[in-house]
């Protein structure tokens, strides 16, 4: 017996002791659940730590109205395989109640009307922690989340007054109105996320996976054609095209690009990964592109 | 695959985002679009240079301000090991970062500038190292290329170095000159400095043996949470859910529950893959007893004679995290593995001077980012461990109760005077 652990077990243990501190000591947690990759693997996690319980929270996903079909399809499965409660918050209705206004430019991201839509549920539902899949390895803003991430009474994520955050011992309190966002993927990047799919076998939505696509380039993005992304006309760049492509992302459809590739399992996609030169977000979100500071701004305001 | 989690500490202008940077870059874990950006930002400032400090400098206000705040944590892997590294900001207020950094390392970086040598601030950061028990320590001395890559100034750094750690306890001490910004003995062996028969710092975190660091003789599993599921298929299933902290637990062992002291033995361990017989630190499982026996979240199991230190009254060194003192008298809450109990200050023993390690038996106070020996008593009895011996059931934290924010840490000690 060498008493050695690999990192991903490591890695999987740190997550599984974060699940069962938070639902020892939080009264309503809540997970999101996108059908991504990310959270697939967080939703295997928690149904690990509570094992042989059944998951003893409900799902959240909030819902664009420009999904993936494929990705609905998974999501809904996964939780009638799991014999889970699954909440659907979605940002067309609060969108068709005047809550929030669309941003009329053709083909417009609703990414920043999600922080309307998720923060509402919480408040509706009395949630007063919510898993994500968030990765410290994403994005520089993401880099110094806490595990436990504090949200005032307004949903706001303040970078500089966070907890200090030392060894396990996670600090949870709050007051009536407060709640957490609970990060259990922080120490996982997204080679760590894949080799874990494939250790556990995990299913995930078949866009993952190299498929033949009719597609057309935006800038760097390559888009597909769809109900929600379709080329502008008389913008030559923009000729659609039929290639294999997979999606290293999941989100709103008007915003998450395609790579070009072959791989079909998450062995290749390992592979693949291994060697990528342009980080997953840098590929495949239009959303992070704006400003240095994209993901910090959206954050602050509740974002995931 | 291993994974090794670091910390890196140095003071802002020792070039310890631009060595992360590099790491980073020469591990071929900076991706194009991410290096774009940072030449963008570069340029926008007017740097000559690509200012590698910007891959981790994440927040708006360090991009602004050219400094780095809070602690972030950046990942990169080889073939070998996956690295997770807490870079803490060395700034002279923020003591609390480079603790919160070294709580869950095994190695600790700190460099040093060739041309200012050893300061105040590297005898702080060596000390928080090894206060916070990191069992490797590297001095990483930078801008050799400042110093024409001499071996004469690096030696006496190292000396001088030597001579203050005498004092302390460091069980692995390596030195290593670099130069972050050109890339000497990062990841390659430098050509300029052949005088240096080391190895490179990438090559040093690949090689250092971790494995002996955590403690795999004293049986702690502190009880996360009780599992009964009374569903049709796992109707008297009755098991405790938690990490082990310390040992290996063993199927068919005798084991001591505390507080309640009685005895029973192992029946099995589970895990959602299936039974196993044995298990170790950091693996989070489900433990059957063979006896039914009150036991709720917070409980601890151990060996019948090997048993943690039963006890109200404790001493421990606490690194204090908030702008309003910490004073005799104050009420906090307190929590240790997965207990919370409520805490009173008895007694602030000694403050202790970071820079000079001279102890201040004085001080009736600790003050924002101070370290000092602290008696308290608790509301009910601790089962812990001197945290030499053991991190998890050796430390603590320590709340407000009024705001729920984390003001202190603290690393028990040996009961006694």
């Amino acid at each position: 017996m060498t008493y050695k652990i690999s990192h991903l077990d490591a890695l999987e243990s740190e997550a599984v002791h974060v699940v069962r501190e938070v639902v020892s000591e939080f009264e309503r947690p809540a997970l999101l659940f996108s059908g991504g990759k990310d959270s697939a693997v967080l939703l295997h996690l928690a149904a690990k730590a509570c094992w042989p319980q059944p998951l003893p929270f409900p799902l959240l996903h909030v819902d664009t109205g420009h999904n993936f079909p494929e990705v609905l399809a998974f999501r809904d499965a996964r939780a009638a395989e799991l014999g889970v409660r699954l909440l659907v918050a979605s940002v067309q209705e609060a969108i068709d109640r005047g809550e929030v206004v669309e941003d009329p430019a053709p083909g417009a991201t609703r990414n920043r009307l999600q922080t309307h839509s998720l923060l509402q549920a919480i408040e509706q539902h009395r949630f007063d922690a919510v898993f994500g899949g968030g990765r410290r390895d994403e994005e520089k803003a993401r880099a110094k989340e806490r595990v436990f991430s504090f949200r005032d009474e307004f949903g706001q994520w303040d970078p500089r007054g966070q907890r200090p955050e030392l060894w396990s011992l996670y600090n949870g309190r709050h007051r009536p109105g407060e709640h957490f966002r609970i990060f259990p993927l922080s120490n996982w990047t997204e080679l760590d996320v894949w080799q874990y799919v494939e250790r556990e076998s995990l299913t995930l939505p078949s866009i993952y996976f190299a498929h033949r696509r009719e597609v057309f380039r935006r800038g760097s993005m390559l888009l597909a054609v769809g109900p929600h992304t379709a080329p502008r006309e008389r913008v030559p760049d923009e000729e659609p095209f039929v290639t294999t492509v997979r999606y290293r992302t999941v989100g709103d459809a008007t915003c998450t690009a395609a790579v070009e590739s072959v791989a079909a399992t998450p062995a290749e996609i390992i592979a693949e990964t291994a060697v990528s030169r342009i980080s997953e977000r840098g590929a495949t979100r239009a959303d992070d592109r704006f400003s240095e500071a994209a993901m910090e701004d959206r954050k602050r305001e509740g974002y995931f | 695959m291993e994974l090794l989690r670091l910390a890196t500490a140095g003071s802002v202008d020792d070039g310890k985002s631009t060595l992360i940077g590099r790491l980073l870059y020469d591990s071929k874990q900076v991706y194009e679009d991410q290096l774009e950006s940072v030449e963008r930002t570069s340029r926008d400032r007017g740097d000559d240079y690509v200012d590698l400090a910007l891959l981790t400098d994440g927040l708006r206000a360090e991009r602004e301000q050219g400094i780095t705040i809070d602690v972030a944590y950046r990942y990169f892997s080889t073939p070998r090991r996956k690295f997770i590294v807490a870079d803490t900001p060395g700034h002279v207020q923020h003591t609390r970062n480079m603790v919160t950094g070294c709580s869950t390392a095994d190695l600790v970086v700190v460099l040093v500038d060739a041309r200012a040598g050893i300061t105040e601030q590297t005898r702080r950061h060596a000390f928080i190292a090894t206060l916070l028990r990191t069992a490797h320590l590297v001095i990483c001395v930078n801008k050799m290329d400042l110093v024409d890559y001499s071996q004469q100034r690096f030696d006496e750094i190292r000396d001088e170095f030597q001579d203050f750690a005498a004092r302390l306890e460091i069980p692995d001490l390596t030195f290593i000159p670099i130069s972050a910004l050109r890339g000497d003995n990062v990841v390659e062996r430098s050509g300029e400095m052949s005088w240096h028969q080391g190895s490179s710092l990438l090559h040093h975190l690949e090689d250092v043996h971790i494995a002996s660091d955590r403690n795999l003789i004293d049986l702690r599993f502190p009880i996360q949470r009780v599992v009964r599921p009374r569903s049709a298929e796992h109707r008297d299933f009755r098991g405790y859910a938690g990490q082990v902290a310390g040992g290996v637990l063993e199927v068919g062992h005798e084991v001591l529950v505390l507080p309640s002291g009685f005895t029973t033995t192992i029946e099995s361990i589970e895990t959602p893959d299936g039974a196993i017989d044995e298990a170790f630190p950091p693996m989070s499982v489900v433990v059957r007893l063979a006896d039914e026996l009150d036991i709720s979240r917070g409980d601890m199991i151990c060996r019948p004679r090997n048993q943690p230190t039963t006890g109200q009254d404790v001493s421990a060194m606490v690194c204090w995290m908030a702008e309003a003192p910490m004073r005799e008298g104050a009420k906090l809450a307190l929590k240790h593995t997965s207990r919370w109990v409520r805490a009173l200050v008895r007694d602030v023993q000694y403050r202790l001077d970071v820079n000079t390690l001279h102890r201040d038996g004085g001080a009736e106070e600790l003050g924002l980012n101070d370290i000092g020996r602290v008696a308290l008593r608790t509301t009910s009895p601790l089962f812990y461990d001197e945290y030499r011996r053991n991190k998890a059931t050796g430390s603590f934290i320590l709340v407000d109760e009024a705001t729920n924010v984390t003001v202190g840490a603290g690393m028990l000690l040996h009961p006694g005077p």
